[in-house]
């Protein structure tokens, strides 16, 4: 009788607990508003770029890969991009790749961007939003570090400094 | 922690004070006190005040009281009105670590420091929430599983100690068979059911009503479950969609897996000519709406393609989506939330400032303008610069703030025959400036397009039906314990005399007075309320029934 009675509070102690436990969990995890954080793998997606060129994210296996969310409208982003230029060149042939995506811009502007800044990683538009929902940006500039095995490594927003980059671009090379 | 065993035979658990059988004090202490017998939960024994042994039996009394529940109640009262205090989060348009500092002062800051700009959906508040869901699981399971018990072993023949005790009870010597009769067909009329053994006679009614109070917990709890389910990804959307008139966009938070086109936005205004009844009304206010709807496509995705590439869509259905009728559709429903006008396309003539003869027209689609615009005959426009949203920055340059043509502006290089390295001219809107000197040329504003563009509310809610149910059985519980009793007349022989005790969990004034009717017509005299007897000996006055 003791036991049943030890046994019954119990089992109902560990259903409650586990109850407040998921909720508590639940909340804390929804205010990061984070739909691909460090640790997940890197949701797969193809664009083409301001050449013509389709780059998938998945033919990038065994690369790392730099990937940039921004803006012409984003004085940051504007900012950080010599710097993934400098180093952009610095690590192509060591195996980390860098694909720029641009939020849903007239090509127009991106163009004429991309020229004056002399940048020659490649460039993708994301007209639809639809790599930008899928990866959850908010925030500009958005950052995602990938290792060669397609895990995210890191995400960051916010303005980069070129030794930054370069130590991310380190911690992904294969 | 033995059993006891009452000597009437019935086995009772440890803690009992009741006997649960014939209600026999079985308690030690509580044998030699004369007073009323507490009966609440029929003297049975709730686990615990019994058991207070392990880990687990300590977490399991504390939250089985009732004043920790009550205590629990007042401390999420509390915190919930200091989110009353400044808008929450959720209800402000900038960033908060501005907001709250620039519209409050340094209330505000303190405020957003603290973290109650947040308040209902933090940890702190939901694991409040959490306790006294548990307090309330805890404290229902602890009573009513020993009172159920309890009352559902009761035996018609009850002990002497046990009809002593009971606030309502008077001593008959006799009572005739007549009489009897006559009581138990009252009692019938009256809706008791009658059980009778040895002679004794045992009248009960409305013993659901007991359970009312552990019915709205129940209503309660699911409520929590309800509200819980809400954080299970999919379960709860509440998004906001543009889509700008004849575009197709995804859907959020549908996997991807489901696109809108907006074919058309139409607005109606009430028309005070056709609409008589209104037109008083209408030449009071103005313009007046009547009507906000977008014509929509919706579709579904058939091919299995990554983010970025054009998916392969099948037509669903065509919907008119107007304001309160939303489009459905697995779930989710899609409402006429808002709209705005948006700038599509501006035209300019090109333009010699002299003989202001044009050269040429060109219109600029401010989605996707060209680089380059050529009139013929040598002359062209090259568009330099374009700021869709433009401002100056904090250098004093040209910028734009966002992506949306909401105020545009340009950077033109004409070319003309007679000025074939071109001109520079800054345009925007109402502004024209001439950064190298005096220009032959200009860029002449003819006209604009705009684009209306749809906002809808895109909604799903699992949870709303199980938070519903909730409501429905804790109304069901407060109704069920609120307006019935649960009502004993013990009609009994003891010591030659027959005895009359009554009980009732709530009104003991209205079982009086059925009592009263009850015995009306016969000779058997009506039992006291003890309690009021008590109080009239010690001189008091507790007024209550």
């Amino acid at each position: 009788m003791k036991k049943r009675r030890l046994f019954m509070r119990t089992i109902i102690l560990l259903v409650l607990g586990a109850a407040v436990a998921y909720s508590l969990y639940a909340n804390l995890t929804k205010d990061d508003n984070q739909k691909v954080a460090a640790g997940d793998q890197a949701p797969d997606f193809a664009l083409v770029d301001m050449q013509g060129n389709k780059h998938r994210l998945s033919d990038y296996r065994g690369q790392g890969v730099f990937l940039n969310f921004w803006g012409t409208w984003c004085p940051p982003c504007k900012k950080e991009m010599p710097y993934i230029n400098n180093q952009y060149h610095q690590y192509k042939d060591k195996g980390v790749q860098v694909l720029s995506i641009d939020i849903q811009e007239p090509e127009l502007a991106v163009n004429q961007f991309a020229e004056r800044l002399k940048l020659d990683f490649p460039i993708m538009i994301d007209k639809e939003k639809e790599v930008m929902n899928v990866y959850g940006i908010d925030l500009l500039p958005a950052t995602f570090l990938i290792d060669p095995k397609g895990k995210v490594v890191k995400y960051y927003t916010g303005q980069l400094t070129e030794n930054k980059i370069k130590e991310f671009m380190e911690q992904i090379k294969p | 922690m033995k059993d006891v065993k009452c000597e009437c035979g019935h086995v009772n658990p440890h803690g009992t004070v009741l006997c649960e059988a014939c209600g026999k004090v079985l308690d030690e202490q509580e044998k030699d006190n004369k007073e009323l017998l507490d009966m609440r939960y029929e003297g049975s024994a709730r686990r615990s005040q019994t058991y207070n042994k392990t880990i687990i039996d300590k977490i399991w009394n504390f939250f089985s009281s009732v004043k920790v529940g009550v205590w629990l109640i007042i401390i999420i009262l509390v915190a919930s009105i200091f989110g009353t205090i400044l808008p929450q989060e959720m209800y402000i348009n900038l960033p908060p670590d501005i907001y709250y500092e620039q519209e409050y002062g340094w209330f505000g800051k303190l405020y957003y420091q603290l973290g109650l700009h947040d308040l209902y959906g933090s940890w702190w508040y939901l694991l409040l929430i959490a306790m006294l869901g548990t307090s309330l699981v805890i404290c229902s399971l602890d009573r009513v599983v020993p009172l159920y018990k309890a009352l559902k072993v009761q035996r018609v023949t009850r002990h002497e100690g046990y009809l002593k005790r009971q606030r309502i009870f008077g001593v008959n010597t006799h009572i005739d068979s007549t009489d009897m009769i006559s009581v138990k067909k009252h009692l019938k009329e009256r809706r008791y059911h009658i059980r009778e053994e040895n002679g004794d006679l045992l009248a009960e009614k409305g013993r659901f009503s007991r359970w009312g109070p552990y019915v709205n917990h129940v209503g309660l709890i699911i409520f929590l479950i309800g509200g819980m389910l809400r954080f299970i990804p999919g379960f709860y959307v509440n998004e906001n969609l543009w889509i700008k008139e004849g575009e197709t966009a995804v859907i959020p938070e549908t996997g991807e897996k489901y696109y809108l086109k907006n074919t058309k936005f139409i607005l109606q205004h009430y028309d005070k000519n056709k609409d008589k009844t209104f037109e008083k009304a209408i030449e009071e206010a103005g313009q007046v709406v009547k009507n906000y709807q977008s014509n929509t496509v919706l579709y579904k995705r058939v091919s299995k393609n990554l983010p970025g590439e054009t998916p392969e869509l099948k037509k669903i259905k065509e919907f008119k989506v107007r304001v309160n009728h939303p489009l459905t559709f697995v779930g989710y429903s899609i409402f006429q939330s808002s709209f705005r006008s948006e700038l599509k396309a501006m035209t300019f003539n090109l333009t010699n400032k002299k003989t202001t003869q044009a050269y040429g027209e060109v219109k600029i689609d401010l989605e996707d303008p060209k680089a380059k615009y050529d009139l013929g005959n040598g002359y062209s426009v090259e568009i330099l610069n374009y700021f869709p949203d433009f401002e100056f920055n904090k250098d004093g340059e040209p910028s734009t703030k966002s992506r949306v043509p909401n105020n545009p502006a340009f950077i033109f290089r004409m070319t003309a025959p007679d000025k074939p390295k071109g001109e520079t001219s800054f345009v925007a809107i109402k502004q024209t400036i001439e950064p190298f000197g005096e220009n032959q040329y200009k860029m002449k504003f003819q006209g604009i397009q705009t684009k209306n563009v749809s906002g809808f509310t895109v909604r799903k809610d699992s949870s709303l039906w199980v938070i519903i149910l909730g409501g429905i059985i804790f109304m069901i519980g407060v109704m069920q314990g609120a307006y019935w009793n649960h009502r004993r007349v013990w009609i009994q022989r003891k010591k030659g005399q027959v005895w009359i005790a009554a009980h009732t969990n709530k009104n003991w004034y209205g079982l009086k007075k059925e009592i009263d009717t009850v015995l009306t017509g016969t000779n058997i005299k009506v039992p006291e309320d003890q309690l009021q007897v008590d109080n009239a000996d010690n001189h008091k006055d507790k007024g209550g029934v």
